[in-house]
């Protein structure tokens, strides 16, 4: 083997960045046996880089406050739980344009039920009037979804084209259904789904759900471990399951204590009866959501069959056919959880703004496709995670809410957003181009 | 040697396959006994894969008709063929390439927990014992086979053709890809799979191969089964000639087999 080395050495001057190489081996042989995925590492470094680059150069040193980190948390949310439908979607070599315009339509529709209908029917401000919106809303984007989905798998039309249609047809629909005039306000409790003052878990629970997550971390890795020692499956080493654990869970808490310290502002706290006092808001409705959603769309790609089988039509269709795989009911289902996540979607975002306008969602399909381009997801198919999407949304916000702070004008901002985008695809590209020799 | 008096394991009967206005396969009738390997042979543009994939369920047959056991039935998706205990290996594998090895041979059959999630790593035992059988040297259980060599990934083709208890197993080019070492393996393999009763056919450019491992030998020219022949009862040029010249062996005359070489 040395042997074989030396020769390719003297017949290559190229092969003078050997040693370097190496270098960079060993760095990758200590991730690879500590069985760290280093795309996600390199994400989250890109993540923390932007973050501290900001809190340097924007006046003030405002980017690292709690109160910018509890903002861009809730304006990631609504993108960040599109991104993560958008992946699957991608990884089965499709793609979906709609989703902007099918979240107007879908929230215009759940606004005019609780605006105009629901009040005859059971009153004003009803308990239940927020879960019969939501539920109208995600029933409402899955027909949506299932609709274009079946066009494209069962009838054959590109999904680009299917899409596109959509991107035209659902827009207009959503200015039809209330002749362009905005709906507002929203129900009281609905208007929860969209973070706000009242739109939060609180101090005390926001505790609690960070030393949860810290639970389920550490059973997730006891749970692994116990499983491949069943089989005698080699482990992944202790010092590494145990850095991997403190890391994680320290992470989780770091941020709750630094978001927990985002308090109501002192007029509201006066309002509420606790004047002088310091009422943390802690981590909002959204946040949770996008939280959520992506804990459950990571185990549906990773730990069920309908991931498994998206995955493999991605890797190569034909394949995937031939192993028995049920292809076009694959597609229709990932078009359907699209659109149920962009039914819910809609509803944080309606709520934010407490209101719904036909313009909602106006250009957001690309920002849910850049996400999770950002985030590895290929074109070509087979690749992409739903961690990553999730990064890949925190990753723009993260850049927009710094140039805001900055005071950068918005079309320099497209700019900056547009030139990240292409060179993390350059850079992923060539990167894989590597791997793959 | 083979006992053929009884029910063949497979038979196809008047099997006829037209893309467009080419007739691809003409009224091709084949069959298959239970330990048993045939050799489907012929040139590029036989008709050989073409007529295989209508029993493996890849491409449906316009007519004729498919007998399982002696029984008819009706295959129009893999999923019929393998409900029906066969089982291809397709000539470019039809490996999903993103995934690893277990994911690959559990493709489509995923093993699952009792609340229905995949269980990984029970797959992952299966494979690993499954590939000490086949090929002890294979390690790469967690790498998307992307990053395997062809007979690595050769191997994951077959592991998942014989994991499910396949009755007939279909070989199209088994050993196109491979190397000296990994075709004798793949040979010792289908002996040894001949030996447990199972029906095999061989799809092959290499006639010396299928000398080698078949029973009987079937040959097709243009969409047509010139004949089937027993393998102790032929010469390879005899062979070769039907291969070429469609001539069965008792047509074909001396000038004939010397124009062959």
């Amino acid at each position: 083997m040395a042997e074989t080395k030396v020769s390719a050495a003297e017949r290559e001057p190229e092969a003078q960045a050997a040693p370097e190489e190496r270098g960079k081996g060993s760095l990758r042989e200590l991730f690879r046996s500590a069985e760290v995925d280093t795309r996600l590492l390199s994400l989250l470094g890109a993540l923390a880089i932007i973050w501290i680059l900001f809190q340097i150069i924007t006046p003030g040193h405002t980017f690292l406050t709690p109160r910018n980190i509890w903002n861009l948390s809730v304006q990631t949310a609504v993108v960040a739980i599109m991104a993560t439908g958008m992946v699957l979607i991608i990884v089965t070599r499709n793609i979906d344009l709609s989703v902007g315009a099918v979240m107007a339509a879908v929230g215009m529709a759940m606004a005019i039920v609780q605006h105009d209908w629901l009040p005859k029917w059971i009153g004003f401000d009803h308990p239940l009037t927020w879960v019969i919106a939501l539920a109208v809303g995600l029933v409402l984007g899955a027909a949506i979804g299932a609709f274009q989905g079946t066009i494209v798998a069962y009838v054959g039309v590109p999904s680009f084209i299917v899409t596109l249609g959509g991107f035209l047809v659902w827009r207009g629909v959503a200015w039809w259904m209330a002749s362009g005039q905005t709906i507002a306000p929203m129900d009281t409790l609905f208007r929860n789904l969209g973070g706000g003052s009242t739109g939060t878990v609180g101090g005390t629970w926001s505790w609690i759900l960070g030393v949860a997550a810290c639970v389920g971390i550490v059973m997730l890795q006891f749970t692994k471990r116990r499983q491949r020692n069943r089989y005698g499956f080699r482990q992944r080493p202790m010092w590494a399951e145990l850095a991997i654990g403190v890391i994680a869970c320290g992470a989780v808490l770091l941020l709750v204590g630094f978001l927990n310290r985002y308090y109501l502002p002192p007029a509201l706290a006066t309002q509420t009866g606790h004047e002088g006092e310091n009422i943390s808001l802690g981590l909002a409705y959204p946040v949770l959501i996008a939280i959520g959603v992506g804990i459950v769309m990571t185990f549906i790609a990773t730990r069920r069959r309908f991931g498994r089988s998206v995955y493999a039509i991605g890797g190569n269709p034909e394949a995937a056919e031939l192993a028995g795989i049920k292809t076009r009911r694959t597609i229709v289902k990932t078009f359907t959880l699209m659109g149920v996540l962009v039914g819910l979607a809609a509803a944080v975002q309606i709520a934010r703004l407490n209101a719904a306008v036909s313009g909602l969602g106006t250009g957001m399909e690309l920002n849910v496709i850049a996400a999770a381009v950002i985030g590895g997801t290929s074109f070509a198919g087979g690749i992409g995670t739903i961690v990553g999407a999730l990064l890949g949304a925190l990753i723009m916000q993260s850049l927009v809410s710094g140039m805001v702070l900055m005071g950068i004008e918005a079309p320099l901002q497209d700019i900056v957003v547009g030139i990240v985008l292409v060179l993390a695809v350059t850079l992923d590209t060539i990167v894989r181009r590597k791997a793959a020799k | 040697m083979i006992d053929r008096t009884g029910t063949p394991l497979a038979e196809l009967r008047d099997i006829r396959v037209a893309f467009g206005g080419v007739h691809a396969v003409r009224d091709v009738s084949i069959d298959l006994y239970p330990g048993e390997v045939v050799g489907l042979v012929g040139g590029n543009g036989a008709g050989k894969t073409t007529l295989i994939r209508t029993l493996s369920g890849a491409h449906p047959a316009d007519s004729g008709q498919i007998l399982i056991d002696g029984k008819p039935v009706t295959i129009t998706h893999p999923r019929d063929a393998k409900a029906l205990g066969v089982e291809t290996i397709y000539q470019n594998l039809a490996l999903a390439d993103n995934i690893d090895a277990p994911g690959n041979v559990f493709l489509g059959r995923e093993l699952t927990t009792r609340f229905g999630n995949l269980d990984d790593s029970a797959m992952e035992d299966a494979t690993r014992k499954l590939m000490g059988r086949l090929n002890p040297k294979f390690q790469n259980f967690v790498v998307p086979v992307a990053s395997l060599s062809g007979g690595q990934r050769q191997s994951v083709a077959i592991a998942r053709a014989v994991h499910f208890n396949a009755r007939i197993l279909i070989m199209d080019e088994p050993t196109a890809a491979l190397g000296p070492a990994e075709t004798k393996q793949v040979g010792d393999l289908i002996k040894q799979l001949r030996e447990e009763g199972l029906g095999i056919f061989l799809i092959s450019h290499d006639i010396h191969d299928v000398f080698d491992l078949s029973d009987r030998i079937s040959v097709m020219l243009q969409g047509r089964l010139v004949g089937t022949v027993d393998k102790t009862e032929v010469t390879t040029d005899e062979v070769l000639a039907m291969i070429i010249l469609g001539k069965r062996p008792g047509e074909v005359t001396q000038t004939d087999l010397a124009g062959l070489h």
